[in-house]
């Protein structure tokens, strides 16, 4: 095996003892300054009776409660912020949705916890400063492409900020400039990867060596597709705008379960319905609260993925406990192209157009390496017998008002009333015929 | 090194220090910050022993010392400069200086106390200078060497300095807190450090603790701190709002 590289040995290979006081020197300050400076907190222990000061052991943490998505929501776009804007340097906001965006702040001392805690994931990936880093996610309010740009940066890399999309550009690039290591979602790599062999290029001929993804599920085989295809060493990396962006948690060369930066974040994982904590080493929901950020903590947060908890010692030498890639979502959320979908924003445009029936199915299917999403929606006989322009004219309509909510862009076919099929009970809306 | 868990300190009815936990690793020099009254001088103190915790932990090198006598806890290598330096001013300063090893020192054996002298001559070669002279007639930043001269002379692993630049001149100060890297550096100490003065303090410091009425409110990297706009602005003395630049 080779050298083991860390970014803060310091920390990532900390005592177990040591790291728990640290976490629990934090996770105290995190709770007297969430209660002294965002009211929704306050307000929310106060209801509850707990002093965050009662707060004594890592343990105690269970008595707090969760936030949520809808707690996020609920408070856009500044409203848990627990600083002054004007102590702001940065807002992101959870991509894809805009009536549903989530928004997100850092100070100058987040932006910098969060390089490094990107460059401690980009080290453990492989990558060094004498690499040169094609970064292929989307750069704006997604927290991926800045997230990861600034770790790398915080590295000493050669950074390219290429951003994602236009395919064959990304490839003659990375043959000119020497891309040494990629950076983008598991199913934008296969993409490349299929390119490369259509434009006939040598996989050889590339400089690349590691790859870091992220953003969305994936698999093992997936892994082992890339690792072939492009001939690197493909590592999977986890995080969420709610609680940071990328940076979260990473695979090291092992490639067996990501390490997770548990002096910023501690996690728990918990039964999806009972809320109670699973048995060590069980499938549930992560929950995370941040224990060093300034101007966006969350205590509790549910991330609604489905993970659990690896403590066994990694022969790398990190003691972090590691998690297992996401198994899944405890919501209905989906992800494509990188994006999170909600199928009730899908319905809720769909509610407000004229001539559409209550019923609609959504059918994801992955082309080649993308992901391609159809909608079918049953409109009423009228418009579906006898009125050709009407028909285009509506589903042009739906796509435009489909992809600016959900800022995708989805297919859209119009089905005659009574053609889908119908379910008792609960609806299968959502038909998802990806394989990871 | 020292590790501090969920301590409470009371004064009769006041509650000085609340649910207070923080730590200090070997080698480092962790610096206390906060307003007057803020508790930091109560938490070293209880540190050393001088005041009693209700309850809590208070770890040095793996043992639980909450319950130690202050002579005993200094035995153990933690030595306690106080604020204001308290010398004894109508004695010499060598005699100051053997008093910081007076637990041993007996009749029959001095066991390397002089050898200790020599070392803390060597290090503040203006207490040699002064050897003789009551600790009287020292200025303020000499009394401050002398202190810290006291404390070295029971060979302490941990060094707890309250408020070393209190009422010295800024080059006195900047002296002052230049011999506190040195110790870490040449004897291998750690510091614990509480002081008013905090950017003075987080420019030497490898972290911080911000104490506000008792209870912890920020902490990390000295840098970070002193990036922090509340640390700044409560600390730091610098209004950045009121801040109008000059052209």
């Amino acid at each position: 095996m080779e050298e083991v590289r860390c970014w803060e040995p310091e920390y990532e290979c900390m005592d177990r003892e040591d790291l728990e006081q640290l976490q629990l020197e934090r996770l105290q300050s995190t709770l007297t300054r969430v209660y002294r400076n965002v009211p929704f907190y306050r307000k929310k222990f106060d209801e509850l009776g707990i002093n965050p000061e009662d707060v004594t052991s890592l343990s105690d943490l269970r008595n707090l409660p969760f936030t949520t998505k809808d707690d996020l929501r609920e408070n856009y776009p500044y409203g848990l912020f627990a600083v002054p804007l004007r102590e702001v340097v940065r807002i992101h906001a959870s991509s894809g949705t805009t009536g549903m965006s989530t928004v997100v702040g850092y100070t100058k001392n987040d932006i910098k916890t969060w390089s490094n805690l990107v460059a401690r994931i980009l080290t453990a990936g492989g990558v060094t400063k004498d690499d040169v880093v094609q970064i292929a996610f989307g750069y704006g309010l997604f927290t991926g492409g800045f997230g990861l740009h600034y770790g790398a940066e915080r590295i000493g890399a050669s950074v390219i900020p290429i951003s994602s999309g236009n395919t064959r550009r990304q490839i003659k690039i990375m043959q000119d400039f020497k891309t040494t290591a990629l950076v983008c979602t598991p199913s934008y790599a296969l993409l490349i990867a299929d390119t490369i062999h259509e434009m006939g290029v040598n996989v050889n001929s590339l400089s690349l060596k590691y790859g870091l993804f992220g953003a969305e599920p994936w698999s093992e085989g997936m892994r082992k597709e890339i690792e072939e295809k492009l001939k690197i060493i493909a590592t999977d990396n986890y995080g969420l705008s709610e609680v940071m962006g990328p940076g979260v948690a990473g695979e090291c060369l092992e490639r067996n379960g990501l390490h997770i930066n548990e002096d910023h974040f501690l996690v728990e994982v918990v039964d999806p319905e009972t809320l109670e904590p699973v048995e060590p080493g069980e499938v549930g929901e992560l929950v995370i609260t941040t224990l060093t950020k300034e101007a966006f903590p969350v205590i509790r947060f549910r991330t609604r993925d489905l993970t659990r908890l690896i403590t066994e010692p990694c022969a790398c030498g990190r003691t972090s406990v590691r998690m297992s890639r996401v198994m899944g979502r405890t919501d209905d959320m989906l992800i494509i192209k990188g994006v999170n979908v909600f199928p009730s924003q899908i319905e809720a445009v769909l509610f407000e157009i004229e001539g559409t029936e209550p019923h609609y199915q959504i059918v994801i299917d992955r082309k080649g390496a993308l992901d391609e999403v159809t909608v079918y929606v049953e409109v009423s006989e009228s418009i579906f017998f006898d009125q050709m322009k009407k028909q285009r004219e509506m589903i042009e309509y739906i796509k435009k008002r489909l992809a600016a909510e959900l800022g995708i862009s989805v297919d859209v076919k119009l089905v005659e009333k009574k053609t889908l099929e119908r379910f008792e009970g609960k609806a299968k809306r959502v038909i998802d015929r990806r394989k990871l | 090194m020292l590790r501090v868990k969920n301590i409470d300190v009371f004064y009769g009815k006041i509650h000085a220090i609340r649910r207070v936990s923080l730590h200090v690793r070997e080698g480092e020099i962790v610096a206390l910050i906060g307003g007057n009254g803020a508790g930091k001088t109560t938490l070293l103190t209880t540190i050393s022993g001088l005041v009693r915790s209700r309850n809590g932990v208070i770890e040095f090198r793996g043992k639980n010392i909450s319950r130690e006598k202050p002579d005993r806890i200094v035995r153990m290598g933690i030595s306690h400069v106080p604020e204001g330096r308290l010398v004894f001013k109508p004695l010499t300063v060598e005699d100051n200086l053997l008093l910081g090893a007076y637990h041993r020192v007996s009749l029959f054996s001095s066991r390397g106390v002089e050898e200790d002298l020599e070392k803390v001559y060597s290090i503040f070669p203006v207490l040699r200078e002064r050897r003789k002279q009551l600790a009287g007639t020292l200025s303020g930043g000499e009394q401050q060497m002398l202190a810290i001269g006291r404390a070295l002379m029971s060979r302490p692993k941990l060094l707890l300095l309250d408020e070393p630049s209190m009422g010295l001149a800024p080059t006195i100060i900047r002296e002052i807190f230049g011999y506190i890297v040195e110790l870490r550096d040449t004897l291998g100490l750690t510091v614990l450090l509480v002081e008013q003065n905090a950017w003075s303090a987080l420019k030497v410091a490898d972290r911080g603790y911000v104490l506000e009425t008792g209870r912890i409110v920020l902490q990390g990297p000295a840098s970070d701190l002193l990036n922090n706009r509340d640390v700044q602005r409560a600390y730091l003395g610098r209004d950045l709002d009121a801040e109008v630049p000059i052209d």
